[in-house]
Parts: C-alpha cells; structure tokens; sequence
C-alpha cells in the first residue's frame, strides 16, 4: 500500500441550518482515485472546498505528507500540492489558453515569458493527453477543452493533489473518456485524485475506492471492484431505488406536436437543424437522442420561438406558430423545462413565491383586475406557494429568500411545481435530470411518466441514453441537426442508439 | 432587510466621515460646519418646508430611475424627462385660463407624464436596433435642456417681460401654497403620493410591477413564462418617464411657474442625482423617499454652511458624490462576509 498523502480527520462543518460534514475521516493516497459519492447536498462539496482552503472547518485536522496543516485559503492548499478543478471554470474568455494559463504564476512577473509559458504548457499537456491549441481564445473553446485548461492550470502549479468537482457534468460522452484517460495518466505519475461525482456508472468505472457520503457523514467505503450499481445507490440513498416501469399498450391518439421539415440555424449563421421532422401524440413521451451540440438547443428554441426557423413548420395543437412571439406559442399549452435552468428557468435572485407564481400572476386565481392596475391577490399567493412546496417536497430554508441559495434539486423541483401547476398539454423537457443525484432524478422520472399517463405529449431531450431508454414511447436520434433515424422505444438498444448518436446510419427496418 | 435598511445610514456615517477632510481643507470646523448644515436646513419652520420643496423632485426623479432600473431598463435621462415634463405641462399651463382648476391641474399632470414618458420612450430603441438604453437616454438630457433654453428665448418667450422665461402660467394651473408664506405646495403632497402609493404599490402589489422585477431578474425566463419584453420595456419607460416629467411640473407650477432653462438647479441636476437616489435606496420607492429627504437636507444644509463659513457651495456635490460612492461601495461589500483569519 502506498503513502498515505492525505488524511482528514474528524472534520465537522456547520452552515446556519444544516450539519454538513459531520466528523468525516478521510484518506487519500499516493497513485488512486477516490471517489467521493452522494446525493446533491451530502457534503461531498463541502468536505472538498474545507480541503482547498475555501472553507474553514469548524473542528478536525488536515495532514498532509503525515504533517499538520492548517489551510487557511486556496494559496496554502496549492502550497500544499492541492489543485481543484471546479465545475464552474474560472478562465477568462477573451483571453487565450496560455494567457489565462500563466496568470498568477511566476511567468506573469513584470516580463512575459510567453515562449517558455507555450513550451511547458504543451509539454504537459502532451504528458497527460490534455492536448489545448494555446493560442485560441477560451470562448471559442468547448467545455471539455474548458476543462483541460482548468487541469493544466493546477498541474502547472505543482498540484499532486487534484480534487475534481462533479467533471462530466459538462463533458459530452466522448470528452468524459478522454478525460477518464488524462485521470488513468495522472494516476500512474503518483498523481493522487478526489472524484467528486453522483454517477454510479462513472464512479465504478474510473475510482480505486469510492466513499459514500449521505447527510454529511460517511455511510460507506468499498473498493471500487467489490461493489456494483444497485449496492452504491442504496448506499446514498438509504434504500431501494424502484425502477420505472413502462405502461404499454396506449393507441395511438391525435398529435398534439407536430414539426415538419425544419430548418435553423445557430448563434454562428451555420445550419444546425436541418430538415426535422417529429410528431409528439398525446400520452407518448417522444425523446430526441444525441450528443449534446448536434442542433437539440437550436431546436428546442426554435420550438420555444426563441430562434427563427429559416423553413419548415411547428404546429401545436393544430396551429401553426412557426417563428411567432413566445408568449403565443406558451399560450397554446406549452410547458417547458430548459436545459439551462438558471439561465432560463429561474429568478435567482427573487424569493420561491415569485418564482413558482411566474407565468400564472395574471391568472384570476392570483391577481384582482381592475381598471387601474392588476393587483397581486398576496393571500393567495402565499397559499398557493405552500402548496406547492408541500406538494413538490421543496426544501427551502426560508421562503422569502432569494431562490440563489437553494440546491440544484429543489432549484429543479421549483421549475416543476411551476410549470406542472400551469397545466400543459404538451411539455418540452431538455437534459431534466442533467446534475441531478439520483433521489432527484427518480422523482423526475415518475412525474414525467405520470403526465404522461394522464395524456400529456413530451418531447424529451436527453443524452442519457439509461433516461431515453426507460422513458420514451420513440425515440429520434439526432445527429449534425437531422434525425438520422426514428425506432420505437422496446426494439432499441443502447448499442444501436449508441452507433446513431455516433452518426453511423442504421441500415433497414429502424426507420420510419 | 436590516441590512438594506442600514445601507443609506450606512453610506450617509462615511460620507460625514471623509467629508470632514475637504472641509477642514476649506479652512471650516468639520463640527461647526455640520451644525450649521443641520441647522440651515433643519433649523426653522420655514427651512425645513425647504427641505420638503427640495425633495420632492428628486424623489420623483429617483422613483422614476428605481422603477425603470428594477427592469434593467438602465434610464439615466430622468433629467430630460423632466424638463419634456415641463415644457409638455407649460403648454397645458399657460392656455386655458377659462379652466377651473379641479379640471386645468389634473390636465398640466397628464400633460407633463405624457411629456416625460415621450422623452423616455427612445430609450426601447435597445430592443429592436440594440442601441444602448444609457446612450440614447443620456443624450437626451442634453437635447432636452438646449431645446428648453431654445423655445424660452424664441418661440415661448415671455411676450412682456422679454426675459427668457415662458409667459407666467395661469392663477388656474398654479399649485396652491399649502402653507401660508412659505413655498410648501401641492406638488408636494403629489410627489408623495406617487412615491409611496402609486410607486410602492406598483412595484409590490401589482402584476405589472411583479414583470418589472421578473424581467429584471432573468429575462429569457420572463420570456418563457409569456411575458414579452419589448411590450414591458415600452411599458416600463412610460412609467419611468412620466415620474420624471412629473418632476418637472412641480418645478413649474410649484416654484417657478415659468418654463424656464434651468428648472433642475442642483449642480448635476435632479435627473442625474436621481440615480444617485435609486442606487442608494437599493431601487425600493419607500426608501427613495427617505434618501430624496437626506438628500435635500444635505443640498439645502451645504447652501447655508457655504455661506456662514466661506466653504465653497460645491462642498454639496463633494457630500453627493461621497454618498454615491459609499453607497456602491457598501452594495459591492455586501455580498461579502468578513472573517477573521487567525
């Protein structure tokens, strides 16, 4: 057994209203991946930003190398060796790779040594397989390459110790292998990782050791072989996961959503949907699978009438609404949930009754008309939010706080309880359980299937192919903006819909 | 709240605080010369009916900023509304004479709000053609005051007087002196009312006041939940707009009752100190209230200081910029909490 590099002992940290780490003990050694594992809201987090210096722990002791540390703010955890990649990176778009590299470090002193910043940036990243052309500009870069600059940039201050908050959160499938890779090379250097993650399937594939972390205290540790899927979950939840369950059977009923020949284009004048086609019946969840980038925003928001469509139509309900105002096209029963929930579905900074009122405020059940104004009935509202938050389980500290300080999940179940308590007929739903854990993601699962039950068409957008595949009626899988194919969902499989995502066409039979 | 409550008085202690250094650079006792800025202002019955003659207008300039930047409809022209307001309301004011004046005040009112809301509505050029709502509003301010100064020396120049002020406006339109031998008038308790009824309940109890906030917050999801900007912004200049030419009306008919060029006498005007106003008021209308009032006090307080202790009157400016400054100071620190390290 090799060194033991970190050890964590006893760390409890307190918030106003919530114990979030609860005498954890934890050790991490020289050359593995630990997975750190656990429902939004466990403390994994927390532990990780106490051990970066970010937070300070109320009681516990840090060791690193076998010494007493205290680590008061990131620069003594990078002192330390510790480097943290976060979920939200910290680079400056407008400047490039290497720029953004080399600020704050010994080449940004008085005199820029560009040439010596490039030539060990590209050494590293040649090392480690996080290959980063350095002199493009950051917003012209995807996530993943996002990322990797945020890797390199510990690497290049000495970090050995390397703490990834929820990485693949914004990784499409193929950057997640490559950076599985770049992990797999760090290791083998004497890198030692902290993965922070509520993916089971990742979890299990990358880490040596994975901890489960639930209300803030460690329920479990296995090796990463001794362990499978079902055992991790029950772990971090408490108890069984039940699986949802597909009602079969339903006739085929009149199209509520129908999209015929679009055609869009993207933020950068390219054409991003081309020719798509789709039909959403009532009571049928119908998903559009792909990897993210292959024209489903642009499609959504061309449905949304938050984007021209260049040709082609969307009927709704019988009426057209190609290309007209939003407000039209929300009032011919359209729900949606965004793929971007704080940036679309949210007024962060507005308390939970503002934000789960939006949209119905002018309703008669909400707000007085009278010739000088629409006043807000407050009675009502105050009523209505408490049943909602009772309905929907959300968890909020206090009511009249702005909803910024809420967690991923409850953030989610507001934009639910909202939409939901709108009554759609059709319900738009892009990556629903994207960052969610897996309580959250179950719970949206059976309302999904339930509005469907009651005779709701969703149009589901999702790239994760577990979600497609227990949820829609049919599936389109789309690829450079087409749908290269259309299958029913009990004849698909996850290879098949694998191989589509990848743009290879299937043969005969899949399409319709 | 209680933060947000103390976030005026807050600013207000530092801005006393660092102020007292150019005083003292003036030759003047920080103390004397903060006494006697109380006292100018506070010090009497008629001066403090002064203070409420200045505040008024610079709360209904600071109310018109703090609805329209609820709504991140960044309007820093409530100086040119006013004086739209004014012109709008003058026409009104000195036509008519026949009118009686339950019917000639309500018509000046309506007349100068149209005439603001007017000035403010290029403002919305942002959301079809994106020219930023801070350049147009801005420039209007300029463009407002030089077309003031133009029709009081050629085409509303008083016929009798020849001096660059429009014709008197009729005895009918006049806001009346509420008390006796002092400047106290209507326009006063009207300036009131619209900040802290139609203003307060406009941004807390109504729907439209509800989108004003929602828009503010994040706009693609007021979009989602079927609010159309472009209709709210239209909406929100109107409003933001007509608060301030009603502003200018209580200048004319108020104080003044001529048109004339310079209405809005504060050194950066009533418009601009409005956003000094809305800032520092965390965009509440009852808070804009309050900071209107300490305000004046300040304004109409550095007026007396000036002259008993021979420190320059631009001391007053000195004490608004302070005030703004530490207010965004204070709004930035905010969201910070401190904590000792070791």
């Amino acid at each position: 057994m090799s060194e033991k590099i970190v050890e964590m002992k006893g760390i409890t940290k307190k918030f106003p209203n919530i114990l979030a780490n609860d005498h954890i003990d934890l050790q991490l050694r020289k050359g593995e991946v630990c997975a750190l594992l656990g429902e939004n809201g466990a403390g994994k987090s927390t532990l990780m930003k106490i051990l970066y210096g970010l937070y300070h722990a109320d009681e516990g002791q840090i060791l690193i190398r076998g010494q007493a540390v205290n680590i008061d703010s990131p620069k003594d955890a990078i002192a330390s060796g510790i480097g943290m990649v976060h979920q939200h990176f910290a680079l400056d778009d407008k400047l490039t790779a290497v720029e953004n590299l080399i600020l704050g470090t010994k080449q940004a002193r008085i005199l820029l040594d560009m040439k010596g910043a490039k030539k060990e940036v590209i050494d590293l990243s040649k090392k480690f397989g996080l290959e980063v052309d350095p002199d493009s500009k950051v917003y012209q870069l995807s996530e993943g390459m996002k990322q990797r600059i945020e890797i390199l940039k510990t690497l290049l201050r000495g970090a050995q110790i390397l703490i990834f908050d929820e990485p693949t959160a914004v990784l499409t499938p193929l950057e997640t292998r490559d950076l599985f890779k770049t992990i797999r090379a760090l290791v083998s250097q004497g890198h030692a990782i902290v993965f922070i993650s509520h993916h089971l399937e990742e979890v299990l594939s990358i880490s040596d050791r994975i901890v489960v972390l639930r209300n803030g205290k460690v329920v479990g540790e296995k090796r990463a072989e001794e362990t499978n899927e079902a055992e991790l979950a029950q772990m971090m939840v408490g108890r069984e996961i039940e699986e949802v369950s597909r009602l079969k059977g339903r006739k085929a009923a009149q199209p509520v959503l129908e999209i015929s020949g679009l055609c869009a284009l993207n933020d950068k004048k390219l054409e991003a949907v081309r020719n798509v086609s789709l039909s959403v019946r009532k009571g049928e969840i119908v998903s559009v699978a792909g990897v993210s980038g292959n024209g489903q925003k642009e499609l959504t928001e061309v449905i949304l009438g938050m984007r021209k469509a260049t040709s082609g139509k969307v009927v709704i309900n019988g009426k057209d609404v190609t290309n007209k105002p939003t407000k039209t096209i929300i009032q011919q029963k359209l729900g949606c949930i965004a793929e971007d929930r704080i940036g679309w579905g949210l007024l962060m900074d507005r308390p939970i009754a503002e934000n789960l009122i939006l949209g119905l405020h002018r309703s008669s059940k909400l707000s007085t008309k009278t010739p000088v104004a629409n006043f807000l009935k407050t009675q009502e509202i105050k009523q209505y939010t408490q049943q909602l938050l009772t309905r929907f389980d959300i968890r909020g500290t206090d009511v009249d706080a702005p909803v910024k300080l809420l967690s991923g999940g409850n953030l989610q179940k507001i934009i639910l309880a909202r939409v939901l308590s709108q009554e759609p007929e059709i319900l738009l739903a892009s990556q629903p359980t994207r960052g969610l854990d897996v309580g959250a993601t179950e719970y949206v699962h059976k309302l999904l299937l339930e509005l469907r039950d009651k005779g709701i068409g969703v149009l589901l957008v999702s790239e994760d192919l577990e979600e497609i595949l227990t949820l829609s009626d049919t599936i389109a899988v789309m690829f450079r903006g087409e749908i290269v194919g259309t299958l029913s969902a009990e004849s698909a499989t996850s290879e098949q819909l694998g191989l589509m995502m990848a743009g290879i066409k299937q043969p005969e039979g899949t399409k319709q | 709240m209680l933060r947000r409550a103390l976030l005026p008085v807050r600013a207000l202690v530092a801005t006393f605080l660092v102020g007292a250094i150019p005083v003292m650079a003036a030759g003047a006792n920080p103390l004397t010369a903060y006494y006697l800025m109380a006292a100018g202002s506070l010090g009497d019955m008629i001066a403090i009916t002064e203070v409420f003659v200045r505040a008024a207008p610079l709360m209904m300039t600071g109310l018109a900023i703090a609805v329209a930047f609820r709504a991140k409809f960044w309007n820093i022209g409530a100086e040119g509304q006013l004086y739209a307001g004014a012109i709008l309301g003058t026409l009104v004011a000195v036509n008519f004479p026949e009118l009686p004046f339950w019917i000639h005040i309500p018509f000046m009112i309506v007349a100068g709000m149209i005439g603001g809301a007017l000035c403010a509505l290029p403002g919305i050029l942002k959301i079809k053609l994106k020219v930023g709502d801070v350049v147009t509003t801005l420039m209007l301010n300029f463009i407002m005051v030089i077309l003031t100064s133009y029709l009081v020396q050629n085409v509303l120049k008083d016929p009798f007087t020849r001096w660059p002020q429009s014709p008197p406006i009729t005895e009918s339109a006049t806001y009346p002196i509420l008390i006796p031998f002092t400047r106290f008038h209507l326009g006063i308790v009207v300036a009131l009312f619209f900040a802290l009824v139609v203003g307060y309940g406009l941004i807390e109890y109504t729907a439209l006041g509800y989108e004003i906030k929602a828009i503010g917050s994040n706009e693609i999801a007021s979009r989602l939940a079927g609010i159309n900007p472009t209709t709210l912004t239209i909406k929100t200049a109107i409003i933001s707009g007509s608060f301030a030419g009603l502003a200018g009306i209580g200048e004319v008919a108020g104080i003044r009752h001529h048109l004339i060029a310079t209405l809005s006498p504060v050194p950066i005007g009533y418009g601009l100190t409005g956003v000094v106003i809305a800032v520092m008021s965390g965009l509440s209308p009852l808070w804009v209230v309050v900071v209107a009032f300490l305000f004046s006090i300040i304004i109409n307080g550095s007026q007396t200081m000036s002259r008993l202790t021979g420190v320059p009157i631009f001391l007053g400016e000195i004490f608004q910029g302070l005030a703004l400054g530490f207010s965004l100071l204070f709004l930035f620190l905010d969201q910070y909490r401190i904590r000792r390290v070791r």
